[in-house]
């Protein structure tokens, strides 16, 4: 049976559940099976393949082929806990297999060496949660390693990365005008650009094509496997190992558990709405930061009745989206940005939070036009555009190919009032509590953001843009990026997990995704996810060798 | 793979012009596939009928777009077909905006009316009243609604009915090949020369 998936029965208990198929599911999948486990993935979302992909806005983009669906799956949105929340989009994630990594950016940094240890450096921050993380940078570095060497980064270290013990397996993409023209405006600024780390191949690696540029990867998903989705990289490798099956459109309902408290296996909705119960020894939950909570809220019981794992209270909590502060500027000739990956060059110069502005934040820098020719029109023209008519028109034919967007990419801070919780009335088509999302930016965070937009509008004018401008910035309540739900700790009184994560408090039930953040890092979280998947997995598949995995 | 198959695809591997890299040797086969399953989407587009608009309805409707998207030295919302987007949507994905266009038609009508006492149909009118109409008439969240699908159809993929002859992304300057080589614009350029 080796090299072809297998289909386990329901009633057989595997050793693993997996839950999510996107960027911790497709290595944790990919790691427990390679070292001999039985692995069951439940992923919500279908099994798409490169064929499936195209370059249609329409489809992808405008009806979110690729995303979840506000229809079936509302979503609630409040400011704060005493406001009642209205029903109206506030998370977007990957709902396919691969998860996010098949239409994500591809941007791929790692976090320094800094992001482990702010809150000793910096103490604690009024209205946060603000925390050390409960690992550091050194014992995450060999897998960030694994990690690029594994799904396939193209880069190049630049002068403020952390120690890294091997290069990058693949040089750079080739620089785009974007990344020249933040190159030119850096260096007159005396600011230290650098080539962006992208999950994107330069060259063919591990018998997948080299990137051809076609500049269809955010939103999209790769035609030719050039992007390191977990779609096109460790999720066949896992299913080639005979031990992976991959159940897509499987709609999970619950985490079941016995008397003892112990994880006896997942409860799940099939394509038909049925209800399936597969048993498992031990349940893995990547289902992202914003499902994961509200997974673990549903699945409460007699033994837990403030959700799964949840006897700190803290499940769903600390919920942090980054943030971007946005600038775009206009240039004399074609940047043509349109083609190829989104971004080629970085500024890392205000990477870390400085004491001497006067609060907390950091973040990085990058310049791109990211957007397709109806998005462009709909939304991006600068605001003294008319909205129809010949004036219009001239302004369509003239900015699309001289654009570029400044993009800081910045922290938001634990706070514990924002949160992932069960809406008390809204319901999802299969029935269960709607997610309910509370946010306010920390005013740290706006700080950040409007930091970032006046860098980047210097650096528009010292690259030589005719026209320059900014984008509003507002308190947030829409997320991609979904942090810090089921925070990592030492303290289990506030936290959800272990430095392994374990849950701290059932001994079969391992969460890991964006959920296990503490601090935010500075806007691009795949990296880390994937990195402290593999770690998690190596550390799963040793306690479960050596019978530390105790099952109902 | 019959004849036309393989002449579409000689025809691809030659319009991929002057490269010759071993880089597209390997490549080719991929992108080719890719290439090939977006310009049979594109050929499918073919307009033939109007499925929801009546045959008056549609000639309002395009007077409108034809004024979001003016034709000037280069083609407009007329030329790119975009109505029969517009047609297609309203039996399609937006199902729910038909009446929309009912009722909005009506209104566009009467504030018509009001602006040019004696006049028909909006279509009828010249250019410059047409203007001076939609001005009028813009708050109306009916015209905001055509104004959304024009832009659509304009700068969708073919496939959907507009956009004909990708009009609407050569007037941008994009282009939906799916292979690049560097240098991508002129900045890049400029950049590697001086190194």
């Amino acid at each position: 049976m080796n090299g072809q998936q297998p289909k386990f029965d329901n009633q057989s208990q595997v050793d693993f559940v997996v839950i999510g198929a996107g960027a911790a599911g497709g290595v944790i999948a990919k790691e427990l099976s390679t070292a001999g486990f039985q692995v069951v993935v439940l992923e919500q979302g279908p099994y798409l393949k490169e064929k499936d992909f195209d370059h249609d806005e329409i489809k992808t983009l405008w009806h979110g082929a690729l995303v979840n669906d506000w229809k079936k799956q509302p979503n609630s949105f409040r400011k704060t806990p005493k406001a009642k929340a209205k029903v109206q989009p506030a998370v977007l994630y990957g709902r396919m297999v691969g998860g996010g990594t098949a239409h994500f950016t591809a941007n791929y940094w790692r976090f320094h060496e800094i992001d482990f240890i702010e809150r000793s450096k910096l103490g604690s921050i009024a209205g946060s949660g603000f925390d050390d993380w409960p690992i550091t940078y050194a014992e995450l570095e060999p897998y960030y390693t694994k990690a690029e060497w594994e799904l396939g980064i193209s880069g190049e270290p630049g002068p403020f990365d952390p120690p890294r013990s091997r290069p990058y397996p693949l040089p750079p993409l080739p620089i785009k005008s974007a990344g020249a023209l933040l190159t030119t405006g850096a260096r007159k600024l005396g600011w230290h650009p650098q080539p962006a780390p992208m999950a994107i191949i330069s060259q063919p690696y591990r018998g997948r094509s080299a990137c051809s540029h076609c500049g269809f990867c955010e939103g999209f998903g790769c035609e030719i496997k050039a992007k390191s989705s977990t779609l096109a990289t460790v999720i066949p490798e896992a299913e080639k190992t005979g031990r992976c099956e991959i159940r897509p459109n499987s709609y999970v309902r619950k985490i079941e558990t016995d008397n003892a408290g112990r994880v006896t296996g997942v409860i799940y909705f099939d394509e038909k709405k049925a209800e399936i119960f597969q048993r498992a020894k031990a349940v893995v939950l990547c289902a992202n930061g914003a499902e994961t909570a509200r997974l673990l809220l549903i699945s409460k019981s007699n033994l837990f009745p403030n959700g799964l794992a949840n006897s700190s209270g803290v499940v769903g909590k600390f919920l942090m989206f980054n943030g971007a502060g946005l600038a775009t500027g206009v240039f004399e000739h074609e940047l043509n940005e349109f083609k190829s990956v989104a971004v080629t060059r970085i500024i890392h110069d205000f990477y870390d939070s400085d004491p001497k502005r006067g609060f907390y934040g950091g973040g990085g820098i990058d310049t791109r036009f990211d957007v397709y020719p109806m998005g462009y029109a709909l939304g991006v023209l600068p605001r003294d555009t008319p909205r129809w008519g010949a004036d219009y028109k001239k302004a369509l034919k003239h900015y699309y190919t001289r654009s570029m967007f400044t993009f800081g990419h910045t922290t938001s801070l634990p706070v514990e009032r924002n949160s992932i919780s069960l809406d008390p009335e809204a319901k999802d088509s299969w029935g269960l509590p709607a997610m309910r999302v509370t946010y306010k930016d920390h005013p740290d965070d706006l700080k950040i953001i409007k930091f970032f937009v006046d860098r980047g509008l210097e650096l528009l004018e010292a690259a030589g843009a005719t026209k320059k401008w900014a984008f509003p910035i507002g308190e947030q309540n829409f997320g991609v990026h979904l942090l810090g739900t089921c925070r990592m700790g030492n303290d289990r009184k506030r936290s959800v997990v272990n430095k392994y994560h374990r849950a701290h408090d059932v001994p079969n039930l391992f969460i890991c995704d964006g959920s296990s953040f503490v601090t935010s890092g500075r806007g691009q979280p795949t990296c880390t996810i994937q990195a402290l998947a593999y770690r998690a997995a190596d550390h799963i598949a040793r306690m479960a060798k050596n019978g530390e995995i105790k099952s109902s | 793979m019959n004849t036309e198959d393989v002449s579409r695809r000689l025809f691809l591997m030659r319009s991929l012009t002057g490269v010759s890299s071993a880089w597209l040797a390997l490549r080719l086969p991929e992108i080719v596939a890719a290439q090939e399953h977006a310009h049979h989407a594109a050929q499918s587009a073919a307009p033939t009928k109007f499925e929801f608009l009546t045959p008056e309805q549609a000639a309002e409707v395009e007077a409108i777009a034809a004024q979001i998207i003016p034709t000037d030295d280069t083609p407009g919302a007329r030329e790119a077909r975009v109505i029969y987007f517009i047609d297609r949507a309203l039996t399609t994905f937006d199902k729910d905006k038909q009446q929309q266009y009912v009722k909005g038609l009506k209104e566009l009508q009467s504030k018509q009316k009001k602006v040019f006492k004696n006049s028909t149909k909006f279509s009828d009118l010249s250019p410059e009243q047409q203007i001076k109409v939609l001005k009028a008439f813009e708050k109306n969240p009916f015209f905001e609604t055509v104004r959304v699908h024009t832009i659509m159809g304009f700068f969708a993929d073919p496939s959907y009915g507009g956009n004909y002859d990708k009009v609407g992304w050569k007037l941008i300057g994009f282009n939906d090949d799916f292979y690049f080589k560097p240098p991508f614009g002129y900045y890049d350029r400029e950049y590697k020369e001086t190194q």
